[in-house]
């Protein structure tokens, strides 16, 4: 096989691009193989293949705080994210229907505010809804995380609509002959059709959820109620310097559930970030 | 009759969205403005007191001075790099060659992770005196400082990371570069024009609108930076000051202060200059950017 000068090319320049993709991932493929060397080497070797591999940083973090366990934030972050899923893809959707489909008045004032919302720095609600969620006694407990979510999520109300856009009206004009009410359609027709969109926004309110780590520092301080990021970040405060492996080992665990979910739904995220822009 | 039935179900389908703009937006809002004017400690009423936390803001608190300071440079440096490292990849990932799926998921991933705490834990380390940046120059014979605990250098690991995120802005741009009419680049062959030509008479003005997106909400998310800071700098915004984000700032007055009237002020500050920022990209887009549907 005679080497010319376009194959020449197309190789030099998948290798730069394959090259410069590895070097910015380096830092990952770090910590991983650092989760697994033994502490001695994660400092000194420089080759990323440990000369033997070792769980033990693994069992030392799971186990590493005093009275509780890592087992304990993961089930808690498990658990916020599966609620914050249902709520904002169950309220989400509601709302984009109304927007797409049906005529009220004000409908077009309120579509402005909602996509008016999305530019606000959450800053300036922040303070009153912590007075507002202290004052009902909710402070302390997953319900400041867990409430908002039900009452839909403006960058995927804005993603919906625009999915639904795409649906064939006739659908809802046949829909009507055929007796549907608005919930029928609703629940029959559009929801099944809008489904990578919803798929879309359940994925990235999971990912969203799992790394709000703003939202729980400020309204969780029971240990017991600590999610993933709490609990990495208490680790690191207690063990830091003294225990790096475990630290690494606690935080490859806690980004393993992102992997997971990007690599299971890539398609989607690809189509959801171009349509939003989210995740940026 | 038929349209108020319309109507009922317009407005029970938009019911828990309008609860939620009430109660989470509309409401604190307003009540946010009002603590600003006040003195306010989670614990005690609310004390009117003017326009004195403005004023503290602006002639008693060097720490905002340095935080305002910090989070400019933070936002100047990050978003052009961010922006512009994410059209480059992309034009290059554009040129309809094998493998983009993976190379765009390869890109793609310090994006996904880069905003969880394990990151910027691992960032802490990275950056470290002995760490894995100081290991890489030091092949070239350069000498690295400790990064995080060097006042002078502690933002640029920040910066760092937040450019390194570069992938989400990456597939917007790969998006839009999709759109552009692949006629045009053929046309302008014929013409005899070459890559830099094509680049500065197709590629960029068909793509403004995408880099007005892209620019807008990353500069707006660049001035909420929270976590990176928190964790890089173990919660305090040091050393002395340097990694002291606005959100940080506001974070340790209102929650470890527990002064909540002047973290209101300072979130009315903040939402002013974002809205300035955005107000001027708006008002300016009219002159760079382009779109092609006659809408000019």
């Amino acid at each position: 096989m005679v080497i010319n000068g376009k194959m020449f090319r197309s190789v030099v320049f998948h290798a730069l691009v394959l090259g410069c993709g590895l070097i910015m991932l380096y830092p990952v493929f770090w910590l991983l193989s650092s989760s697994v060397k033994p502490t001695t080497e994660i400092f000194t070797s420089k080759s990323l293949w440990p000369t033997e591999f070792t769980f033990q940083h693994y069992s030392k973090g799971w186990f590493g705080l005093r009275n509780i366990q890592f087992g304990r934030f993961f089930l808690n972050s498990i658990y916020l994210c599966l609620v914050a899923v249902i709520g904002t893809v169950i309220s989400s959707s509601m709302a984009a229907f109304a927007f797409a489909r049906i005529q009220f008045p004000l409908r077009n004032l309120f579509f402005a505010l909602m996509l008016g919302t999305i530019m606000l720095p959450g800053h300036v609600t922040l303070i009153p809804q912590y007075i507002m969620f202290h004052k009902i006694g909710w402070v302390d407990t997953f319900l400041p995380l867990i409430a908002p979510k039900f009452v839909g999520d403006a960058f995927f109300v804005f993603l919906i609509v625009q999915f639904i856009r795409g649906i064939p009206k006739e659908l809802d004009e046949s829909a009507k002959i055929d007796g549907c009410g608005w919930f029928t359609l609703f629940f029959r027709i559009i929801l099944p059709l809008s489904f990578p969109a919803l798929i879309t926004a359940a994925i990235f309110t999971f990912m969203g959820t799992w790394d709000d780590f703003f939202g729980q520092l400020i309204y969780l301080s029971d240990i017991k109620k600590f999610t993933v990021p709490l609990g990495l970040r208490l680790f690191l405060d207690s063990s830091g310097s003294s225990n790096w492996g475990a630290v690494f080992a606690m935080s490859v665990l806690s980004i393993l559930p992102s992997l997971i979910i990007f690599f299971l739904g890539q398609k989607y995220f690809t189509q959801g970030i171009a349509t939003t822009g989210l995740k940026g | 009759m038929q349209k108020y039935k319309t109507y009922a179900a317009g407005y029970l389908f938009l019911l828990p969205w309008l609860i939620g703009f009430v109660f989470l937006y509309l409401s604190p809002i307003i009540a946010s403005l009002y603590l600003s004017f006040t003195k306010y400690d989670l614990l005690t009423a609310p004390k009117w007191i003017g326009l004195d936390n403005y004023k503290a803001m602006f002639t008693d608190d060097y720490r905002l001075g340095d935080s305002i300071k910090v989070t400019f440079k933070y936002v100047l440096l990050s978003v052009p790099f961010r922006l512009a490292f994410a059209l480059g990849l992309a034009m290059l990932l554009n040129q309809g060659m094998k493998f983009l799926g993976l190379y765009r998921t390869i890109y793609y991933i310090p994006s996904l992770l880069g905003g969880s705490v394990a990151i910027s834990v691992l960032w802490k380390q990275v950056f470290d005196k002995e760490g894995i940046f100081n290991q890489a120059i030091g092949f070239f014979g350069i000498e690295g400082p400790n990064w995080i605990a060097d006042p002078r250098y502690a933002i640029y690991s920040l910066i760092g990371l937040s450019v390194w995120q570069f992938g989400s802005v990456m597939i917007i741009f790969l998006a839009g570069l999709k759109q552009i009419p692949q006629e045009l680049y053929e046309a302008a062959t014929v013409d005899g024009a070459g890559i830099f030509r094509k680049f500065a008479r197709i590629t960029m003005p068909l793509l403004t609108p995408v880099i007005f997106f892209n620019l807008t909400i990353t500069l707006i998310q660049s001035f909420q930076t929270f976590t990176k800071a928190f964790i890089i700098s173990g919660g305090s915004g040091g050393p002395i000051n340097s990694t002291l984000l606005y959100s940080l700032y506001l974070y340790i007055k209102g929650f470890t202060f527990l002064d909540m009237g002047y973290a209101s002020a300072m979130a009315w500050l903040l939402l002013i200059i974002v809205a300035a920022v955005t107000g001027v990209m708006f008002l300016t887009s009219r002159y760079w950017v382009y779109y092609s549907d006659g809408r000019d």
